[in-house]
């Protein structure tokens, strides 16, 4: 693997302005989605960014495909600023990175055929004549694993996997460095989402792609990524190879979170240790001081309420990279 | 002695496009105290089946037929009112939503105990009242006295679970349906509930089916599964038997193709070919076997009769694959 | 709470203002002369310039605004020395053609105004809700069918038809009801019952209609909600299930338009007041456009507006007293 970033992000933050202000309905809180998030994606890699409800993992990835603009922080995409970019470079840049999400039936514009949504990206951004668009879409029907001829049919007439299939084309079109999945297979039945991990892997291949693979799901992460983030309330908790952040957990909310996953397999189901997180999540108005995971981790201390702890090496680690913000990691 | 047992229920909707059969021919039995889970994806049919068992599918043109019998009574042959005695009392049901399942209009304190006067119309407000809070503070709702004059939408997704939760047990069911109730929840959530649904069922001595698409919860507290497809049961077997040596090639394509946290980065994963089919245009014979792997290996048999649920070892399975063969399924990938 | 009220009535108040001084500019940008209309048919050029200045018609627009406000706060002297009149507050201007104070005028037909207002809208909503109730519990069976028909029917009707129809059949052929003539609720109860009887029917038919669709939708809408679904599952009676899960849920959006179709009907009915001879505030704004009575009509448009913006920020409030997640913590 050379180490040749595609992607980078440095300190994205995101903040939305919330709540009302008694009199004058100015917003008087801050939602603090995502506040300073650092990372490198590798060209040809995958990096998985987990984490629950509310984390911010979401945000982050509407952040690296500019379709919000950052409070503060950057993106550069092969060296451009992304965040910098007017809109003409913009729309150059948006060539090469692309999004595909996660409701398949509500990605597709139901009164468009397919050819027409995935070509959508295509006409947009003018890079072929029209006999020419149509050809490149059935050659990308083709590439997902859809039937060319079924061109004129209508998102209706689709089952979930066969639309995802499409929008996964339609990312494609433009044949772009870098896609932005946000949770592609939530939405999928089992047995159809091991058809299209198989799928993006297939492609990652062919073509080079380099993935930000947004998930809740830490086993569909742990197949398909090269590395692995951990998020919660917005900043990046632990981060490192699949291997290394699952086997050797370092920080005590992934340890809760890799536990309480359910195991098919009754024989070590009940029978692990589940750590039992206390509490709710704090709100993202008005997290915790110092490390935000504090309230909930089994192994707070004083020191945690006052300093927040700083994304390093995690101790010990043979392979390097692997990184956790906590003051007390295993 | 059996609590519930289904003889042959089938549910059939008239639509514009044609008929629906979502539910052919599914029969099974729980017995008091058990915890079942109906496994299957989408269009399965395993939604449509718990919600017969309280005669909750509503719609312009529903046919059921077969018998549903709880206790020996027959709960389609009912009159609306005996149902209606039955429902969140003999047989609670929760869904998967918990913002959508609850009134946004009243209180949680008021809806827990409306959901114990509905059946027992003589308890005084005071009493409703003591009900609710202990039933909040049983599902571990912290500050119950506070929580309980506030509104669904001030919970979050987790407590409100448990709200639903404690809503569907303050009568003490029989037997509590849980429809996918952890899908809509984070995974460390999810835990938490499951975990008060088994403790509550010990409490109570209610016997749990759960409905769901995901094995991992199946396997969390599962004692007996049934797996469905394309409206019926194709394998009904122990859950360690069922994940140790499925007896039926559907269930096996569902186990390989479940992803782990012990999976090999990159690996191919399993899947099963193809798409779930229509439930208007069924394909002829099986179900299944347009993306069955051993759908050739009988001839024409497989596309033109539906295989029977029939014993095999210790469960049932239907399918038309010889017993030897199907007891051999997990390592049968050399057949192909 | 309190602080959401008091936002939404500050908020009201500029409204009104911004209201008033848009219509203040209407009228005074219509080719209408105002001076002109002061001293009748046959007036002499040197009357109207004269009258004009005397009245202020000459000063800048933000004077004349600005006097006209004062007037509603401290009440406004029109005319000459001699044969002036002080209208008194709220002064609303002063009509040339009738002789008399507009408030005077409009005071006097608020109450026939307010009283088909209130029967009809009661009338309405029990037809309309109760109706589209029966279309949306019974649908797809023949009430529901009627209702529907019935609703097509209702909206399609123009007020002035249904009204002619009405007193066809109803005065001059069967003679079961007496012809429409207004008498005053003090005066004889009985009579004013029955002159609004009419009118009430009218509006209300014709209101209802909507209300009938709107209600058997939201009904519709509600019955596929989970939580509806679950209520059912706990084994509430269906009765129950109705009135607390599904009309409860239905009628918060209704109630708050019905609140603010009440409003506007309180601007007047012009086509019914007309036909039925009503002396109420459409009436009087329908006679002022014929006569070109201006100051009457900037009044009346005023108080319309008021009632509207008063209607909207009630209903505002009302809504977060009905609905729970709207309310501001």
């Amino acid at each position: 693997m050379s180490s040749d970033v595609v992607l980078e992000a440095r300190s994205l933050v995101k903040w939305f302005p919330t709540g009302s202000s008694k009199l004058l309905s100015r917003p008087t809180d801050m939602v603090q989605a995502v506040d300073g998030v650092s990372f490198r994606l590798e060209r040809g890699t995958t990096l998985a960014v987990v984490g629950e409800s509310g984390c911010g993992k979401s945000t982050l990835g509407r952040l690296l495909a500019r379709l919000i603009e950052p409070t503060s922080g950057s993106v550069m995409l092969d060296g451009s600023d992304v965040t910098a970019a007017d809109s003409r470079e913009l729309l150059a840049l948006r060539r090469d990175i692309q999004v595909v999400f996660q409701d398949p039936y509500a990605c597709l514009n139901p009164r468009h055929s397919i050819g027409q949504s995935i070509g959508t990206p295509i006409r947009i951004q003018k890079t072929l004549s029209r006999a020419g668009e149509k050809e490149r879409v059935r050659e990308l029907m083709g590439l997902v694993g859809l039937n060319p001829e079924h061109y004129n049919r209508f998102p209706h007439e689709f089952s979930g996997g066969q639309r995802q299939r499409a929008g996964i084309a339609r990312a494609l079109a433009l044949s772009p460095k870098v896609i932005i999945a946000d949770e592609p297979v939530s939405a999928l039945d089992v047995s159809i989402q091991a058809q299209i991990l198989n799928l993006m892997e297939d492609l990652q291949r062919q073509l080079g792609l380099s993935y930000v693979f947004i998930a809740h799901d830490l086993s569909v992460v742990r197949h398909i990524a090269d590395r692995v983030g951990v998020m919660y309330l917005g900043k990046v908790v632990e981060i490192g190879d699949p291997e290394s952040v699952y086997d050797t957990t370092a920080h005590p909310y992934t340890r809760a979170l890799l536990s309480a996953v359910p195991v098919a397999d009754p024989r070590s189901a009940g029978r692990r240790t589940r750590i039992v997180l206390t509490g709710d999540v704090p709100s993202p108005v008005d997290p915790p001081s110092g490390c935000r995971f504090r309230t909930r981790c089994p192994k707070a201390e004083a020191r945690c309420a006052i300093e927040e702890p700083p994304l390093v090496d995690a101790p010990g680690r043979r392979a390097s990279g692997h990184l956790v913000a906590c003051h007390f990691p295993d | 002695m059996t609590l519930l047992s289904v003889r042959d229920l089938h549910v059939t909707f008239g639509t514009a496009d044609g008929d629906v059969r979502a539910v052919k021919g599914v029969s099974f039995d729980v017995s008091p105290g058990e915890t079942v889970a109906i496994v299957g994806e989408s269009g399965s049919g395993k939604s449509v089946t718990a919600n017969s068992l309280l005669r909750l599918n509503f719609g312009a043109d529903v046919r059921t037929s077969g018998q549903v019998l709880l206790e020996g009574r027959d709960i389609l042959a009912m009159s609306d009112e005996e149902v209606r005695r039955v429902r969140g009392r003999e047989v609670a049901m929760i869904f998967q939503d918990p913002l959508t399942a609850l009134n946004p209009f009243y209180t949680v304190g008021r809806q827990i105990g409306e959901a114990y006067a509905v059946h027992h119309p003589e308890a005084a407000k005071k009493e409703l009242r003591e009900i609710a809070l202990d039933s909040l503070h049983k599902v571990g709702i912290p500050e119950p006295g506070k929580r309980i004059d506030q509104y669904p939408h001030e919970f979050s997704g987790g407590m409100r679970q448990r709200v639903v939760v404690a809503m569907a047990l303050v009568n003490s069911p029989k037997i509590l349906i849980a429809d996918e109730p952890t899908t809509a929840l984070d995974v460390t959530v999810q835990a938490q509930i499951l975990e008060l649904i088994a403790a509550m069922q010990e409490e109570h001595g209610s016997a749990v089916i759960l409905i769901t698409h995901d094995l991992g919860v199946v396997a969390e507290i599962t004692e007996r599964v049934m797996v469905m497809y394309a409206g019926r049961v194709v394998e009904s077997a122990a859950v360690a038997d069922a994940f140790a040596s499925p007896t039926h090639p559907y269930t096996r394509g569902l186990l390989k193709s479940v992803k782990s946290l012990d999976s090999v980065r990159h690996e191919r994963l399993e899947s099963i070919p193809g798409i779930p089919p229509s439930l208007i245009n069924l394909p002829s014979g099986c179900p299944f076997h347009p993306r069955c792997a051993y759908a050739d290996s009988l001839g024409r048999r497989c596309s033109t009769e539906v295989p029977d649920l029939r014993r095999v070892g210790s469960g049932s399975s239907a399918c038309h694959l010889p017993d030897e063969r199907l007891l051999d399924l997990l390592g049968g990938s050399h057949e192909q | 709470m309190v602080f959401f009220v008091l936002r939404r009535s500050f908020f009201a108040i500029v409204l009104l203002l911004i209201v008033s001084a848009f219509t203040f500019v209407i009228f005074s940008a219509l080719p209408a002369d105002p001076a002109a209309l002061t001293c009748g048919k046959n007036c002499r050029p040197e009357v109207i310039e004269s009258n004009r200045e005397r009245l202020g018609y000459d000063r800048p627009l933000v004077e004349q605004y600005g006097a006209y406000m004062k007037g509603i706060f401290a009440g406004r002297t029109y005319g000459e020395e001699g044969s002036s009149i002080h209208c008194s507050a709220p002064s609303l201007g002063y009509s040339y053609d009738r002789h008399e104070c507009v408030t005077t005028l409009i005071a006097s037909t608020l109450p026939v105004t307010a009283s088909i207002a209130l029967g009809a809208f009661v009338l309405w909503m029990a037809i309309g809700v109760g109706l589209g109730t029966l279309a949306a519990l019974k649908r797809g069976r023949w009430q529901d069918r009627v209702a529907t028909a019935f609703s097509v029917i209702g909206v399609s009707l123009p007020t002035f038809f249904l009204g002619l129809i009405f007193i066809m059949v109803f005065v001059i052929w069967t003679g079961i009801l007496p012809f429409p003539r207004y008498t005053g609720l003090t005066e004889n109860p009985v009579d004013w019952f029955m002159s609004l009887l009419l009118p009430w029917f009218v509006l209300a038919i014709i209101s209802a209609a909507t209300y009938v669709r709107m209600t058997r939708n939201g009904i519709l809408e509600v019955m596929n909600e989970e939580f509806v679904r679950l209520g059912i599952a706990k084994g509430l009676p269906r009765r129950r299930l109705i009135v607390t899960y599904v009309l409860r849920a239905a009628l918060v959006p209704i109630v708050t338009i019905a609140g603010l179709d009440f409003a506007f009907l309180l601007g007047g009915a012009l086509v019914t007041e007309s036909i039925f001879n009503l002396p109420g505030l459409g009436k009087l704004t329908l006679a002022a456009v014929i006569n070109s009575d201006l100051p009457i009509l900037v009044a009346t448009t005023m108080v319309s507006a008021v009632f509207i913006v008063v209607a909207n920020t009630v209903v505002d409030i009302l809504y977060g007293f009905l609905d729970p997640r709207v309310r501001v913590k």
